[in-house]
């Protein structure tokens, strides 16, 4: 009797499974865009797709004389599922973008995808330096590891700061912060007195900490991924090293605007360097961070969204150049060299490496209006990845 | 008294010669999953992971379902698998078929290590055993980064042809004809190790494992056994999945893939072989249409069917449609 009802559900379910697959519209250029909507990265995936949004929203769906149509899907930031909703995107949906990528094992597992099929590939996270190597249509609109931290090593040397401790997380591009400051910080005479390595799931930072703490360095240099800094800080001060006078520098993903307002008086006075800060003085940004919390219930942008902003920027832009030819090579052609005023500042698409060529901030968490912000004090001029050769 | 003992070898020959029978509704779920690679031509990439999932979930379902050890770490030999795998096609050797056997070759060994551990203590140590197991292989696979890629996977897979005839191509149909006919042969020897002596034993064991010990059952050996056999199919689940996505990152080894597994068994209903299969199908197709739905909140939606299935159901989905079906039609129980 049963097994009647087993061929049943097996009908049922076929029929369930070619209902879900959509029909192609006509003249309409996709967007597909992955991104980790759920788990520990989420916050990632909503800055990331509010910006998007943001972004059509202020210019309009048709660019060129062709719709645009955004997909958003959640990979729940796992590789394999990331690659299987982008090959779905490109052989069923037809996708000609393929945008998102919050991790760097996420944009990995794609790359390959976006070399075989021929699409733009637009990395608007994920910011292991390597990435843009893996395949000829990746572009970057987020920025490198090495990017942020070399200025912060410069700054660091200029400010007399001659013992620092590194503390990363222990995956890509918290190996690529630390590769970076060790080499940089070394050419110029210095000492990284000890590099810590914190696991990347939940990471308790007290018993690192503490190793930090005997080893008394004038500042410790850290980077963990956007979100994880909240609880960082909290254990920064509960082991009562903001007293002992370690100085705490890092890359701006420590001071994430996301979270910058929860962490509270520990995090004042926190020196990072970064691509973006909310409290960028410039009249785009200020438009743009107006826009953002209007259409977001408030909530500030933060790298990420800025990140998303400007990789729409360039498939807007790429398609418009191309006159609405969905023709990759073109596409990626179109974006190479290609300059604009992000929020973030002024930035070059760097043709021979598809990154971005961008000012570098040295910011201090100071408090105005009752609200902390990354407070941009010094800039270095039109930074390229340092990691590439060239 | 011999004549005795004849008779009841006679009927036990044939009680398992009838439930060995080959039925028509099992020819038609195969039939249906076959006519899926013309019927579904853009769907096969789920199809696909579908397929490996089943295999993956029938695997813990041999150990569950029949043996009775619940395991919270079995990714563990699926991450074993797919590394495997992953790492032969990375050393030269690319040519999928006999990658498969060396996957589950590797994972069977590793399995029958593990064993010696899980046939210590009561269901909780267990439990605590496989989970203890699972971890440490994720954390070895981190360290040794030089070998597995870590955290950023093993990048620059590429596979042959399979058996050097059939290239997979990018819409999925190769690699789902591949995963099916490996799921289908998978299947047949899962089906003929249940049906055997073997099979029997293992049920007793479930049921009461000291009183399987006092009528001669080795106890300890059969799971050893039965646990072995099934990392070996986990293995070759996580070897499907390294050579169709030509990826493989930790999250193969992640306790989440466990866990899931065991939901999946949940679902579609442990003991009977298509749990796995069935449990899989209908997860991914919930996974799939609610995520596309509303990508942010899906997993709200995903967790209140689960409890509702449970609270209603609580038995086999199939059983569920059954009893449905008969209160529609009207007929008594």
């Amino acid at each position: 009797m049963f097994r009647r009802h087993l061929i049943a559900g097996a009908i049922t379910a076929a029929f369930a499974l070619g209902g879900i697959a959509p029909a192609v519209a006509q003249d309409a250029v996709k967007v597909g865009l992955i991104l980790p909507m759920t788990g520990p990265f989420a916050s990632t995936g909503r800055q990331i797709e509010a910006a998007v949004r943001l972004y059509m929203a202020q210019h309009g769906t048709t660019v060129a004389g062709k719709r645009i149509e955004l997909i958003v899907r959640d990979d729940t930031g796992t590789p394999d599922v990331t690659r299987r909703i982008a090959q779905e995107m490109i052989a069923n949906e037809k996708v000609s973008f393929l945008a998102g990528f919050g991790l760097t094992p996420l944009a990995l597992a794609t790359a390959p995808l976006a070399t075989q099929a021929k699409k733009p590939m637009i990395v608007m996270a994920a910011a292991t330096a390597m990435i843009t190597e893996q395949s000829p249509f990746i572009v970057r609109a987020s920025f490198t590891l090495p990017q942020a931290t070399v200025p912060m090593a410069d700054w660091a040397t200029h400010n007399g700061l001659k013992r620092v401790a590194t503390l990363v997380s222990d995956y890509g591009p918290g190996l690529d912060a630390e590769k970076a400051f060790k080499e940089r910080f070394a050419r110029d005479g210095r000492e990284v007195v000890a590099d810590v390595r914190v696991p990347l799931r939940n990471p308790d930072f007290a018993p690192f900490l503490q190793r930090v703490a005997d080893l008394k360095p004038d500042a410790l240099f850290v980077f963990v991924p956007s979100g994880a800094g909240a609880q960082f800080m909290k254990q920064f001060q509960e082991r009562g090293l903001d007293k002992t006078g370690v100085r705490l520098i890092g890359t701006g993903d420590l001071t994430d605007d996301d979270i910058l307002n929860d962490m509270g008086e520990p995090a004042v006075g926190v020196v990072t360097t970064h691509h973006y800060s909310a409290d960028h003085s410039s009249a785009v940004n200020k438009a743009f961070v107006k826009a953002f919390k209007a259409a977001n219930k408030n909530a500030r942008p933060n790298f990420m969204a800025v990140g998303g902003y400007d990789g729409m920027h360039l498939i807007y832009e790429s398609l418009k150049a191309t006159g609405g030819s969905t023709d990759g090579e073109k596409l990626v052609g179109a974006m190479k060299g290609m300059s604009w005023q992000s929020p973030r500042g002024p930035v070059t698409v760097e043709a021979s490496t598809r990154e971005l060529i961008q000012n570098i901030y040295v910011r201090k968490v100071e408090r105005s209006d009752g609200e902390l912000y990354n407070v941009e004090f010094a800039t270095f001029q039109a930074v390229a990845d340092p990691a590439k050769k060239r | 008294m011999s004549e005795i003992v004849g008779n009841s070898r006679e009927r036990a020959r044939r009680s398992a010669a009838a439930s060995s029978r080959w039925r028509l509704p099992e020819l038609a779920f195969w039939g249906c999953a076959v006519a899926a690679i013309f019927l579904l031509p853009s769907r096969h990439l789920l199809l696909n992971e579908i397929a490996i999932v089943g295999l993956f979930a029938m695997s813990i379902d041999l150990i569950l379902g029949y043996a009775g050890i619940v395991s919270l770490g079995h990714a563990a030999f699926f991450g074993v698998g797919a590394y495997a795998a992953g790492l032969l096609a990375k050393s030269g050797y690319v040519e999928p078929a006999s990658g498969l056997l060396f996957a589950g070759a590797i994972a069977a060994t590793v399995g029958f290590s593990a064993s010696f551990l899980v046939i210590r203590g009561s269901d909780l140590t267990r439990l605590m055993v496989t989970l203890g197991v699972a971890l440490v292989f994720v954390e070895v696979a981190n360290r040794f980064e030089s070998v597995t890629g870590g955290v950023d996977g093993l990048l620059g897979i590429s596979m042959g042809p399979i058996l050097g005839l059939f290239e997979f191509d990018f819409g999925g149909t190769t690699a789902y004809c591949y995963s099916l006919c490996v799921l289908f042969v998978m299947f047949l020897i899962a089906r003929r190790i249940v049906n055997s002596p073997f099979g029997t034993s293992l049920r007793a064991l479930k049921e009461n494992r000291m009183r399987a010990g006092a009528i001669g059952i080795p106890t300890a050996k059969r799971i050893v056994a039965v646990y072995s056999i099934s990392a070996g199919f986990a293995g070759i689940a996580g070897a499907l999945l390294a050579q169709t996505t030509a990826f493989v990152s930790l999250e193969v080894l992640d306790f989440a893939r466990s866990a899931d597994g065991l939901l999946i068994l949940v679902i579609g209903g442990s003991g009977y072989l298509y749990g796995g299969i069935i449990g899989s199908i209908a997860f991914a197709l919930m996974r799939d249409a609610l995520s596309t739905l509303t990508p942010a909140y899906w997993l709200f939606w995903m967790g209140a069917i689960l409890v509702a299935l449970v609270v209603v159901g609580r038995e086999r989905i199939v059983d569920c449609a059954k009893a449905l079906s008969l209160r529609v039609r009207g007929q008594p129980k």
